[in-house]
């Protein structure tokens, strides 16, 4: 038996919905959104998160696609070149500092992270900028959990991640580069209180490898890859908008919400399609990579070209 | 070791670093081997990768940097021989050039294949949008094609038959090598040294080619 098969047969897309609804209406949506308790057993799609692609089916990246194609640039733009570099990279201890505009600003060491935010099994697709995917099952929690720990003030409007700057022991960042490190993403905070947004601490329930931004990381599931930001030391809640890493790199190209959208190109190729990790074929590139139903409402209104 | 002084008197290629005629045409022939073998490098090596599993969780996209890459060394080498042997006096480099441009032209192909039947499936309605919207894909499908002419007419009778048009046709070289540049400037993300990289190789052989220059390096 394949335990990574998600699901044997394409749920209809009515039955679908119908659970969705159901699920809502007994407050489960985070679930939904989320994941299944981890050694929960059942496989089924609708239950880890991953909305099935209509017409295709949803299996988890195998562990060893998952840990040695990476992209993190801090030890090297070549991605089965990651997981190598990223051996003597020490991440334990680590702290992970949530402050700026809140109004109890704290440091968690990743134990109390675990500990305090209980990390649940989210399996979610990945989708990066440059055409390609994957499913992986996350161990982690909904950010919102450690926003109520620090309180918000009622200025604070982003989100600022930053991660960790150690040339000794990430050799992409020692001499010339063009990227001006350390490496820093951003979220709005109502797209951050969004269930889906996720800091993961684990996936295939083991905790990180350094090559997958151990110890702590972000996930957003319906953004490009590279918005993920790894390795996180320090969130801060700011007022104006966050410049990310790739928003000074190359301003026309990468925008602050990096969304998944088939319909928006960028500027030098099209997203319309992806190949997922394992296949052969293309397969669509869904609009907010799937997960439309859980966040398309954060961006009623918004014109997705401009706001790219 | 004898430097066979002497003998050379003879030899046409009085100005070749090699003097003895019967060395020279074995490290003529040597030189010959090496540069094939040099140029099946990449395919032996992604056949090996293929066959143990060392293309990555993707290896469709290996594949397609592995030959494209393969393909602008071979180009870059190619446009190289002759101002090389016309700077250093080196006559016997000039054969060089077509074993280095009809493998450049084979790893395009290849680069081509893996685009359109690999990663594309044959799928022409999604290929034709893919290059639409890609203006890379423009870039380096336009530089396939200028090559395309060079690969037919490499053979020594095209050679003869063209005469001197075949010397303006093959320029068309430069403007592969010059499409490939900018294909691959376009595909890379935020880090461009690579490209251009490349893109100051090119244009200083392109240089090398002006009259100016050339007159210039001769007095020197």
């Amino acid at each position: 038996m394949d335990d990574r098969r998600l699901r044997d047969e394409i749920t209809p897309e009515p039955l679908y919905q119908r659970r969705h609804a159901i699920m809502r209406a007994a407050g489960v949506l985070p679930m939904i959104a989320g994941a299944s308790l981890v050694g929960c057993g059942q496989e089924d799609a609708s239950d880890q998160g991953v909305v099935p692609t209509p017409g295709y089916e949803e299996v988890l990246t195998p562990f060893e696609s998952v840990t040695s194609y990476n992209n993190f640039y801090e030890f090297s733009t070549e991605k089965d070149g990651v997981a190598k570099l990223a051996q003597g990279f020490k991440t334990s201890p680590w702290t992970l500092s949530v402050g700026g505009l809140v109004q109890r600003p704290q440091t968690f060491t990743v134990e109390d992270l675990d500990a305090m935010f209980m990390p649940e099994r989210r399996a979610y697709r990945m989708r990066c900028v440059e055409g390609w995917s994957m499913v992986i099952p996350w161990q982690g929690f909904p950010i919102s959990r450690i926003l109520d720990e620090v309180v918000p003030n009622g200025d604070a409007k982003y989100l600022r991640f930053e991660t960790v700057k150690r040339p000794d022991e990430m050799p992409g960042m020692r001499g010339f580069s063009p990227y001006a490190w350390p490496y820093v993403e951003g979220l709005t905070l109502d797209e951050a209180r969004n269930p889906l947004a996720t800091i993961a601490t684990g996936l295939y329930g083991k905790p990180l490898l350094a090559q997958n931004g151990a110890p702590v990381r972000l996930v957003v599931p319906w953004k490009y890859g590279f918005k993920s930001i790894k390795s996180i030391v320090k969130i801060d809640l700011v007022a104006r908008q966050p410049t990310s890493l790739w928003m000074a790199a190359a301003p026309s190209e990468y925008g602050f919400f990096a969304n998944v959208n088939p319909e928006v190109s960028h500027p030098r190729w099209s997203q319309a399609t992806e190949r997922r990790i394992g296949e052969t074929r293309r397969r669509p590139t869904l609009y907010l990579n799937g997960y439309a139903a859980a966040v398309g409402s954060l961006y009623a209104g918004m014109d997705l070209h401009k706001n790219y | 070791m004898p430097s066979g002084e002497g003998a050379d008197q003879t030899s046409p290629h009085r100005h070749s670093h090699v003097r003895h005629p019967a060395r020279h045409e074995r490290s003529r022939a040597v030189i010959q081997v090496a540069v094939h073998a040099g140029a099946i490098v990449p395919l032996s090596w992604l056949t090996v990768d293929a066959l143990t599993g060392g293309l990555t969780a993707n290896p469709i996209q290996a594949i397609t940097t592995r030959t494209g890459t393969a393909a602008l060394v071979c180009l870059v080498l190619s446009l190289a021989v002759t101002p090389l042997s016309g700077i250093g006096r080196q006559a016997w480099m000039v054969p060089l050039r077509r074993p280095l441009g009809l493998y450049a032209f084979f790893y395009a192909s290849l680069h081509m294949a893996t685009f359109a039947g690999l990663d594309y499936g044959l799928d022409w309605r999604l290929i034709w949008n893919t290059v639409l919207e890609k203006r890379y894909i423009v870039a380096g499908t336009g530089a396939f094609v200028s090559m395309l002419p060079l690969a037919l007419t490499s053979t020594r009778g095209w050679q003869r038959r063209l005469g001197p048009r075949w010397r303006k046709l093959h320029r068309l070289a430069y403007l592969a090598a010059i499409l490939a540049v900018i294909h691959f400037l376009w595909l890379v993300k935020a880090d461009i040294r690579q490209p251009l990289a490349y893109g100051v190789g090119v244009a200083a052989l392109l240089a090398l080619r002006l009259p100016v220059v050339r007159g210039r390096l001769r007095s020197w």
